[in-house]
């Protein structure tokens, strides 16, 4: 390959620089010991190899580039998609060493496949065009498929495993039969060229695109769990191993939304009346049901799979705006909720007793008089999911309802609130178990990595309420949302 | 000028929180607990004598925002700090009764200490900072924030239904606020800012007002609280440690009042000005009803939050007269309810730390045992009946004076809840104080000790001197109220010029 060639690649340095990292950690793994130390090492160097990745994208210049004929778009909404993804991934990585060794789960494969996903999830998100939507989507999930079964001789994370499979699979083909008929009634994959048609007068009476546009929406409604495609998240999130969890809920989502984000903007602009409506309806339910569904649940990782429901009907609440300020507000969504999610998985990886962890919340139990920094980090995670000031998630909910009022759609909002209040109602039970109850026996002591991660989470939670510190990442989601064609 | 260069708010605001700093690093002991008492103490005293720097440099003759300090803090909201007449005395308040507080917690909290001590200070931090918030946002932070310390206070020290109250208290209040803050983003997008100040100028159209005006009344009508949204105050008063029941009849319901005077009267006055009525007859029910609620109550506490709803009754009436004798009224008796309804709760906390029930029933002839505690008692229960000479009297009768020359029956009305206070308080005395001390565990109780007399003193003290010589706060107050109303019946008399051909 010609040096020019390579240069015109640049823009894609994260992926390469992602894809040659996993191919050479493959071989690193295939020929090195098969013990949970060499595939730690694997995992350490992953982890390297992510933040490389992340170093090519701090690196980029500014204003977007296309390659591949407007298939591969870079700018700064995917720059600034992609910084959290990584962040999310390596956090994840980090926090999954612990849980692997004690399972004998730690091979160097997990690492590999995390390192795939990411790629795949970074193709999702730099996607201009169908079919580089679907390989990118697919690659993602095919690597999360087989991380939700890492544990083979574990028939829960089997089970996970298959159900998400024949799930996602399920929702992959809706997706692909959507973007079919896409290409049947437009004569093209391109999003721009598609936005070119779905402009056009009468384009609305294009019953096929239509259809095909809402085909679309069902298959990434899937991926992001919003209702009412959203029944695999309790079963895959209670049976996949934890750290597997806390990766689902924290990198994929970002992809998939950010991907959900492009798709409507770029290549759906002339409908957008038609898809503002699916929009708001799953806004409205995701946000009621994770609400509802998670007053009974009594294991933490359902709740938080039901909590994840709930969250991703606030950030469609941003969406449903159908402005930049929506998207700003999604995007500052994204980024809190990758905090919250982590450091609450996290406090979750560290509720272990001996070498079994514990789910149920009622476990939980006076946490605050055995491991009063843990319920301090944990209590203040579970009041910042439920929105409460001055913790950051006060502020995310700020900005996708500053752009919802906007818009002047005040039902909307008076309906996210409610279902914001109806949410707290679960986030102070475990507030009450771990500050109200009785002591229950106490957690093994917390390893010093999830400590880290817990008490980055926490620092990160307090941020915007001081001045000028969360500037940054709103300045930075703002510039990313401007990029999009809303 | 020093104090005035000085970020003065800010520093009062926040200091409580190095206090919480040194006592999160104290060890988990007899002597580490002891120390965060102290700490605790000292912390808050310390900010009261600040914040009496801010008192007595406050320029009385003006009614702008003064100490104001700004800084950038996400985007376009700012970190905006200020006080005028009308906040001035509610910081006074809070830095107050934090230390007094404090030192009625001394012995009764004897589990988790440290933490007790630090969800107080951070309390006192996001309560000054109500106070002095000049940004909407900012306010909403501050106001909302101190849902969790106040939530954590009722559930981890709280009685037997702890638990049950402190989620009522945490879900009624934030389902009230989340309605204000829709409001608030509204009006961002409507005058391009979150600045306090320009938006009271701002004229905000008439349907918006009504709308705007209804949601930030729901968040202050169940802060207040009024009559319905009353009912989460007698559970989370019973059921909070002593201190708490003091802070929250002391301070937090006063956010409500406040709520009304710097948003609602001041940015929509003429939805205001059409919904008085609605605020009339609840605030008239809240008085009557809940007075005759309290008459019924076996349970100290509950009579005295029942008493509390209808005193906030005063309250609201006083505002929505628009009269300069009505919102001063208003304003004298959240000042003057501050120090009665915390001494009242501090007495039954007296009572509950010898006997550890507070069922009227089991107490009786206390005066023969406890003289300087039935002295004591007598003063706040005459300053809750509002008796000439306390301070409890000047600000019902401001407010009864307002609302006379708007509407002699809601006047009426409410003057017949002075009547009922009376009935239930003395009724309450007679049964805890007087009668014969026939009950045995009764016989030996200690009258009150040293500690008890520093903490319940400076507020016979403040409600005797407010009662004869209100001046000190009617003079910190009168500006800020004269250019309230000014303003409020300029924009009335502008729309009715509008409309009247």
């Amino acid at each position: 390959m010609s040096l020019d060639a390579l240069i015109a690649y640049a823009p894609m340095a994260p992926e390469l620089v992602l894809a040659a990292g996993a191919l050479v950690l493959l071989m690193v793994g295939a020929f090195s010991a098969d013990d949970a130390d060499a595939g730690e090492r694997i995992g350490w160097l992953s982890i390297l190899v992510i933040v490389l990745a992340a170093g090519t994208i701090l690196l980029q210049p500014a204003g977007s580039v296309s390659l591949f004929d407007g298939a591969f778009v870079i700018d700064a909404f995917a720059r600034f998609v992609k910084l959290l993804i990584l962040a999310g991934s390596a956090v994840a990585l980090m926090l999954s060493f612990g849980y692997l060794r004690d399972k004998r789960a730690m091979v160097f494969e997990y690492p590999v496949l995390v390192l795939l996903a990411t790629i795949g999830m970074l193709m999702m998100v730099s996607a201009g065009d169908l079919v580089a939507l679907y390989l990118g989507l697919e690659l993602q999930s095919l690597a999360l498929y087989v991380l939700a079964a890492v544990q083979r001789d574990n028939v829960r994370s089997s089970e996970a495993g298959l159900k998400y499979f024949v799930l996602g699979a399920l929702s992959s083909g809706m997706l692909l039969y959507g973007a079919s008929l896409v290409y049947g009634f437009s004569g093209t994959t391109s999003f721009s060229a598609i936005a070119g048609i779905a402009e056009a007068q009468g384009a609305a009476q294009n019953i096929g695109l239509v259809v095909g546009l809402v085909f679309v929406l069902v298959g990434l409604a899937f991926k992001i769990s919003a209702v009412p495609f959203h029944m695999w998240t309790p079963d895959v999130y209670e049976g996949a191993p934890t750290p597997v969890t806390a990766f689902f809920a924290a990198a994929p989502k970002m992809a998939a939304m950010a991907l959900l984000m492009r798709t409507l903007a770029h290549a759906f602009p002339g409908l957008e009346e038609q898809w503002l409506q699916v929009v708001w309806f799953t806004a409205i339910g995701s946000m009621l049901l994770g609400a509802f569904g998670a007053i009974g649940q009594s294991n933490i990782k359902r709740l938080m799979a039901y909590s994840s429901i709930g969250h991703v009907g606030f950030a469609l609440v941003g969406l449903s705006a159908g402005s930049q300020e929506g998207a700003q507000g999604v995007l500052v969504y994204l980024a809190i909720y990758l905090a919250m999610t982590l450091g609450t998985f996290a406090c979750i990886l560290a509720m272990r007793r001996g070498d079994e962890m514990v789910e149920a919340i009622g476990e939980l139990g006076g946490l605050a008089q055995t491991n009063l920094p843990m319920a301090f980090a944990l209590g203040m995670l579970m009041f910042s999911l439920a929105g409460i000031p001055p913790l950051a998630g006060f502020f995310a909910k700020l900005y996708v309802f500053q752009a919802v009022v906007k818009a002047g759609l005040y039902p909307l909002a008076v309906l996210g609130v409610i279902a914001s209040v109806i949410g707290a109602y679960y986030y102070l039970r475990v507030v009450k178990i771990m500050f109200f109850d009785e002591p229950r026996e106490r957690f093994a002591p917390v390893p010093g990595r999830l400590g880290f991660v817990m008490a980055g989470s926490v620092v990160f939670l307090f941020a915007f309420s001081i001045p000028q510190i969360g500037t940054p990442i709103v300045e930075a989601a703002g510039a990313a949302a401007r990029s999009l064609r809303l | 000028m020093t104090v005035a260069s000085a970020p003065i708010l800010s520093i009062i605001t926040f200091l409580p929180l190095v206090g919480v700093f040194f006592i999160a690093f104290l060890p988990r002991t007899p002597g580490g607990d002891r120390n965060a008492r102290h700490a605790a103490l000292y912390t808050s005293a310390f900010t009261f004598a600040i914040s009496l720097i801010v008192w007595f440099n406050f320029d009385r003759t003006t009614a702008d925002f003064q100490f104001v300090e700004e800084a950038a803090w996400l985007g376009p909201l700012r970190y905006k700090m200020g006080v005028d007449g009308i906040s001035m005395p509610f910081v006074i308040l809070t830095t107050l009764l934090v230390p007094l507080c404090i030192l009625a917690s001394w012995e009764s909290i004897e589990h988790r200490v440290k933490e007790y001590m630090i969800a107080f200070l951070v309390l006192e931090t996001l309560m000054i900072g109500v106070f002095c918030a000049l940004d909407l946002i900012l306010f909403y932070v501050f106001f909302e924030a101190g849902l969790i310390p106040m939530f954590l206070i009722i559930g981890v020290w709280g009685g037997k239904r702890r638990v049950y109250a402190s989620f009522k208290f945490f879900l009624y209040t934030l389902l009230g606020s989340v309605l204000m803050l829709i409001a608030m983003l509204a009006m961002y997008w409507h005058a391009g800012t979150t600045d306090i100040p320009t938006l009271m100028t701002t004229k905000f159209p008439y349907d918006m007002q009504t709308w705007l005006w209804l949601a930030f009344f729901a968040s202050f009508a169940v802060k207040m609280p009024m009559w319905p949204v009353h009912t989460w105050l007698p559970d989370a008063h019973v059921e909070a440690p002593t201190a708490g029941s003091v802070i929250l009849a002391g301070i937090l319901l006063k956010m409500g009042g406040y709520g009304f005077l710097r948003f609602s009267v001041p940015m929509f006055p003429l939805a205001s000005q059409d919904l008085a009525p609605l605020v009339f007859t609840l605030s008239v029910v809240a008085i009557v009803y809940t007075s005759l609620v309290a008459l019924a109550q076996e349970d100290i506490k509950k009579l005295i939050a029942y008493s509390s709803v209808a005193h906030m009754g005063f309250v609201t009436m006083g505002i929505f007269t628009f009269t300069t004798q009505g919102i001063d009224g208003a304003i004298f008796q959240m000042i003057s309810h501050g120090f009665i309804s915390a001494a009242l709760f501090l007495c039954v906390g007296v009572l509950y730390d010898r006997l550890h029930t507070r069922e009227i029933a089991s107490y009786g002839g206390l005066a023969e045992t406890m003289p300087i505690y039935a002295v004591c008692f007598m003063v706040f229960t005459m300053a809750n009946v509002g008796l000439p000479g306390t301070s409890g009297f000047v600000g019902e009768f401001l407010t009864l004076l307002g609302a006379f020359r708007v509407n002699t029956w809601v006047a009426f009305f409410a003057t017949t809840g002075v009547i009922l206070s009376a009935a239930y308080a003395l009724y309450l005395y007679r049964r805890v104080v007087f009668g014969a001390l026939e009950k045995a565990s009764l016989k030996s109780l200690p009258d009150m000790n040293a500690r008890e007399i520093a903490v319940i003193a400076p507020l016979v003290v403040l409600t005797i001197l407010f009662g004869f010589y209100p001046a000190p706060i009617l003079d910190v107050i009168a500006v800020s109220v004269k250019k309230l109303v000014m303003n409020y019946e300029a924009a009335v008399g502008q729309a009715a010029a509008l409309t009247v051909p």
